[in-house]
C-alpha cells in the first residue's frame, strides 16, 4: 500500500512524550522527602506496636503526628505510583495489558492514598 | 526491541549468559524491594482505614498482622524498606555525580547491605525491648 505521509508524520505522537525528565525529578523529590518521613514512621511504629485502637487515635490527635503521617502517605503513594509505572512499562509489552495494568494499579494507589489520608484526619479530628 | 524481534538475535543484556555481579544484583533488588514496599504501603493504608472505621474492622486487621503471615510480612517489609531507603540514598549520591568509580560502587553496595541489615536488626531488637 502506498503511503503519502512523510516519515516524520508517521512517527509523530508515537515516540517520547517529553515528560521523562519531569518524571525522573519527581521520583527524586519524593524520595528526598521520604528519607526523614520513613525513618520517623518506622521509629514511631516500633513504639506503638502493642497499642489498641484508642491509643492509636490518641497518638494521631497530636497535630504534628497527623501532619507528618499525611505528608508521608502522600509522598509514599506518589513515589510508588511513579515507580510502578516504570516497572509496568518495562515488563508488559502488550499495549492493551499495559494500559489496563497502569490504570488498575494507579487508580488503586490513588484510592488507597486518599482513603488513608482521610482515615488519618478522621481520627486526628475525632 | 521490535527491530530485533524478527531476526531472533538475543536481546541485551543477555541475561542467560550474564555473570551476576553486586552491581546488577543490587540494582534488580532495588526494583524488587520497591514493588514489595508498594504492597506494604497498601496494607498500611488498609490498617489506617480499618482503624478509622470500627473496633471490629480494626480487630480483624490486628489479628491478621499478629498472625504468622502478618509477622513474617512485617519482618520482610522492614528489611525491604531499609534496603530501598539506603540504596535510594546511594542513587541520590550518584545523581550528584559522586561515587561512580567501580571500586566505589562496590564499596557503597556492600555498605548498603550492611546498614540496611543492621537497621532491620536494631528495629526488631528495639521493638522487643520496648
Amino acid at each position: 500500500m502506498r503511503d503519502y505521509r512523510t516519515p516524520t508524520a508517521r512517527v509523530r505522537g508515537l515516540g517520547s512524550a517529553h515528560e521523562g525528565t519531569g518524571h525522573w525529578i519527581n521520583q527524586r523529590v519524593s524520595a528526598v522527602a521520604m528519607v526523614p518521613l520513613v525513618l520517623w514512621f518506622v521509629g514511631s511504629i516500633i513504639f506503638h506496636l502493642g497499642d489498641d485502637r484508642a491509643a492509636i487515635m490518641a497518638w494521631l490527635q497530636n497535630p504534628l503526628v497527623a501532619i507528618l503521617l499525611t505528608l508521608g502517605m502522600v509522598a509514599s503513594f506518589y513515589h510508588a505510583r511513579l515507580g510502578i509505572q516504570v516497572v509496568v512499562e518495562d515488563y508488559i509489552h502488550n499495549t492493551a495489558a499495559k494500559v489496563v495494568s497502569l490504570l488498575v494499579v494507579q487508580l488503586l494507589l490513588l484510592a488507597l492514598g486518599v482513603g488513608s489520608v482521610f482515615a488519618v484526619w478522621k481520627m486526628a479530628l475525632a | 526491541m521490535s527491530a530485533n524481534a524478527g531476526n531472533k538475535r538475543p536481546l541485551s543484556p543477555h541475561l542467560q549468559v550474564y555473570r551476576p555481579q553486586i552491581t546488577s544484583i543490587l540494582s534488580i533488588t532495588h526494583r524488587a524491594t520497591g514493588v514489595v514496599n508498594m504492597f506494604g504501603l497498601m496494607v498500611l493504608a488498609l490498617w489506617l482505614i480499618t482503624a478509622a472505621t470500627s473496633n471490629e474492622a480494626f480487630a480483624s486487621m490486628q489479628w491478621l498482622m499478629g498472625s504468622f503471615v502478618g509477622v513474617a510480612a512485617m519482618i520482610v517489609w522492614s528489611w525491604t524498606i531499609f534496603y530501598h531507603l539506603c540504596n535510594g540514598v546511594r542513587h541520590l549520591v550518584w545523581d550528584t555525580g559522586h561515587g561512580l568509580d567501580v571500586a566505589q560502587v562496590t564499596r557503597s553496595g556492600i555498605l548498603v547491605l550492611v546498614i540496611s541489615s543492621t537497621l532491620t536488626l536494631v528495629a526488631w531488637i528495639s521493638a522487643a525491648v520496648i
